[in-house]
């Protein structure tokens, strides 16, 4: 069942819902239609299933849709979010033609009843042409990283995005020059989701006895991907240096990578690299692990999410709320849930990684200290309830979109 | 008896809003300095006032923060977290300040600036503010003392910070009132506070305390 929003008082403080209440009151009885390229599986899908019931309990009557489209669709789209991720990509000419099609026929069966319409990323924001039949205010929201994107793919894409009323990016770094208004909303998690939720010791337990983890000597973690973005050789070369002073062990979980057939290359790489040294354990998750994950977080004395790319790594505020101190590449998102020396730190190299990882096993109080302020932190800024606060502010927005500072009685 | 119009607290709900516009060194900020809407030149140097710190930021004024650490300018850094807020009572003001200060330590050297690394290019930023009221009233001095430490951060910030400054309203919204409803004395040693040195927690206790003492005077 839905968590409502007297489930997430008990986490975020009476003040924040009641905040959320007095902000949702200005939109009441709006129909804010959601759509995106899919109802399970990745970020936006999760965040849609827990965001919707808050909305609708707020009084805004939001609803969800899902584009449809055959397999060579969402090989053109995937090929675009690579692209906008700035990797090269072959896109031809028949790919942008398959990808108009597509929208024509999605345009044909979806009915568009927003009063706020709310497209996801770029797979379905080919449907803004409707709006000049039907009119209705139409936002823009990219989850993606777009700092360095192929002018190509932007290009093709960017007369769609200025027809919307505004545009939502996640980081300052993601804004483009547009013609339309754009707003930063950063993304965020959901503390009573399994990923996040409190777990009893004996269930963590538990988990740390089937992975063989010894519970008694103090474990360093990344949860990620196995990919080469995410740096997991450079953590092993990490742990390596905190291993010379002290007895820990490393973790390296990620889900599968059957879609990437780079991603098992890497994971082959790691396995051969953790193969000397038992300390080392490299976990292929298997979907639906998130309350292991949560278990194996909450275990750890140490998190890193030593990225060298990134879009926004929620991974870091996943950890941060379990109060664990998080070293983190300085890239992305990650420098602005990593606040360095005061809730984790930020490196730039694998011996910058590994010299933090020592510093925060020889002082046990500076790790509870910064988990303590980096649960403060998300606590604040990186929690579902403060991304609906956004999304309806988002909404108040278009109806005022001349002023900067708009008088509401 | 009430002494004068009651004073009614307001609130703010802030939206980020992006202006895609951003500067890779000293010259492209001072380019953008010129150009950005007023709105942006408030937000980079008054938002930092509102978050939550750990640690007390060496500047609150975003400019100096990354014109030391990301062009490791720190001269120029310095002048430009030394520019004295309070001492403006326009954007436009301010604005030239900040962009007398950076174009006059680009004509004293004469070797260009350094980029900024990778990812840390100044973005432009500014706030979209939905301001409303808080139901909170106050009728008179006393009751207004009674009010305040229900009153929350960001209503302060608005009413002391937002008011005087972006609004331009050149004086706060508290001093102003105060004057009106026949504490001019009061109003004046309010306004005479330096928000920009204390958090707005102190600030908040700082004007209970002299309204107290005004009181029992």
């Amino acid at each position: 069942m839905a968590a409502t929003l007297e489930d997430y008082r008990d986490v975020v403080g009476l003040d924040v819902i009641e905040e959320l209440r007095i902000v949702a009151a200005h939109v009441k009885h709006r129909r804010l239609q959601n759509i995106n390229s899919t109802s399970v599986g990745g970020g936006v899908a999760e965040i849609l299933t827990r965001m919707v019931p808050l909305l609708r309990e707020l009084g805004i009557e939001a609803s969800w849709d899902v584009i449809r489209g055959d397999e060579a669709f969402f090989q053109v789209t995937k090929a675009f979010h690579n692209a906008l991720h700035g990797r090269v990509e072959e896109i031809t000419a028949q790919m942008l033609d398959h990808y108009r099609a597509t929208t024509a026929s999605n345009l044909a069966q979806l009915n568009l009843d927003g009063d706020v319409i709310l497209v996801h990323d770029p797979q379905p924001a080919g449907l803004i042409l409707r709006k000049r039949e039907i009119g209705r205010h139409w936002i823009w929201r990219c989850h993606i990283d777009v700092s360095t994107p192929d002018p190509r793919v932007w290009n093709f894409l960017k007369p769609y995005i200025e027809e919307y009323d505004a545009a939502i990016f996640s980081t300052p770094g993601f804004a483009q020059h547009l013609s339309v208004p754009q707003y930063m909303v950063t993304p965020s998690i959901d503390p009573l989701s399994e990923k996040n939720k409190e777990l009893e010791e004996r269930f963590i337990e538990e988990v740390l006895l089937k992975y063989h983890l010894d519970p008694d000597r103090p474990l360093i973690t990344q949860i990620s991907r196995f990919d080469r973005l995410k740096d997991p050789l450079g953590v092993i070369a990490a742990y390596r240096i905190a291993r010379k002073r002290y007895p820990c062990q490393l973790l390296l979980a990620g889900g599968g990578a059957s879609d990437d057939p780079e991603g098992e290359i890497v994971l082959r790489e790691v396995q051969e690299q953790a193969a000397s040294d038992p300390d080392i354990h490299v976990l292929l998750l298997p979907p639906f692990s998130d309350l292991e994950i949560n278990a194996l977080v909450r275990a750890s004395t140490i998190v890193m999410q030593k990225s060298i790319k990134e879009g926004f790594g929620l991974t870091v505020s996943e950890a941060l709320w379990k109060k664990k101190p998080v070293i983190g590449g300085a890239v992305g998102g990650i420098r602005l849930q990593i606040i360095d020396g005061v809730t984790g730190f930020l490196v730039h190299s694998s011996e910058g990684a590994g010299q933090r990882a020592l510093q925060l096993l020889a002082d046990p109080d500076m790790a509870r200290r910064m988990g303590e302020d980096g649960h403060q932190h998300v606590k604040q800024n990186f929690l579902l309830t403060r991304h609906v606060k956004d999304y309806v502010l988002v909404m108040m927005a278009l109806e005022h979109p001349d002023e900067d500072v708009v008088h509401l009685e | 008896m009430p002494d004068h119009q009651p004073f009614k607290f307001y609130t703010e709900r802030r939206l980020v809003a992006l202006t895609g516009l951003r500067a890779r060194n000293l010259e492209e900020l001072l380019k953008e300095v010129e150009q950005v809407p007023g709105s942006s030149i408030f937000y980079h140097t008054h938002h930092q006032y509102l978050s939550q710190h750990f640690v007390k930021p060496r500047f609150y004024n975003e400019f100096a923060q990354w014109t030391g650490h990301a062009v490791q300018e720190w001269m120029l850094a310095e002048k430009l977290g030394a520019i004295d807020l309070l001492s403006f009572t326009s954007i436009r003001q301010l604005r030239e300040a900040i962009r007398t200060t950076i174009a006059t330590h680009l004509a004293q050297d004469d070797t260009r600036s350094r980029e900024a690394p990778a990812g840390e290019d100044f973005h432009f930023c500014k706030s979209k503010s939905f301001v409303m009221p808080t139901g909170l009233v106050a009728h008179n001095l006393s009751d207004f003392l009674d009010k305040l430490p229900h009153v929350t951060n960001i209503s302060l910030f608005f009413h002391f910070l937002e008011a005087r400054l972006r609004l331009e309203r050149k004086t706060n919204d508290f001093s102003q009132w105060l004057s009106k409803a026949g504490h001019p004395g009061l109003g004046a040693t309010i306004e005479a506070l330096d928000p920009y040195l204390m958090t707005l927690d102190e600030l908040r206790n700082e004007i209970i305390r002299l309204g107290q003492a005004y009181i029992g005077d």
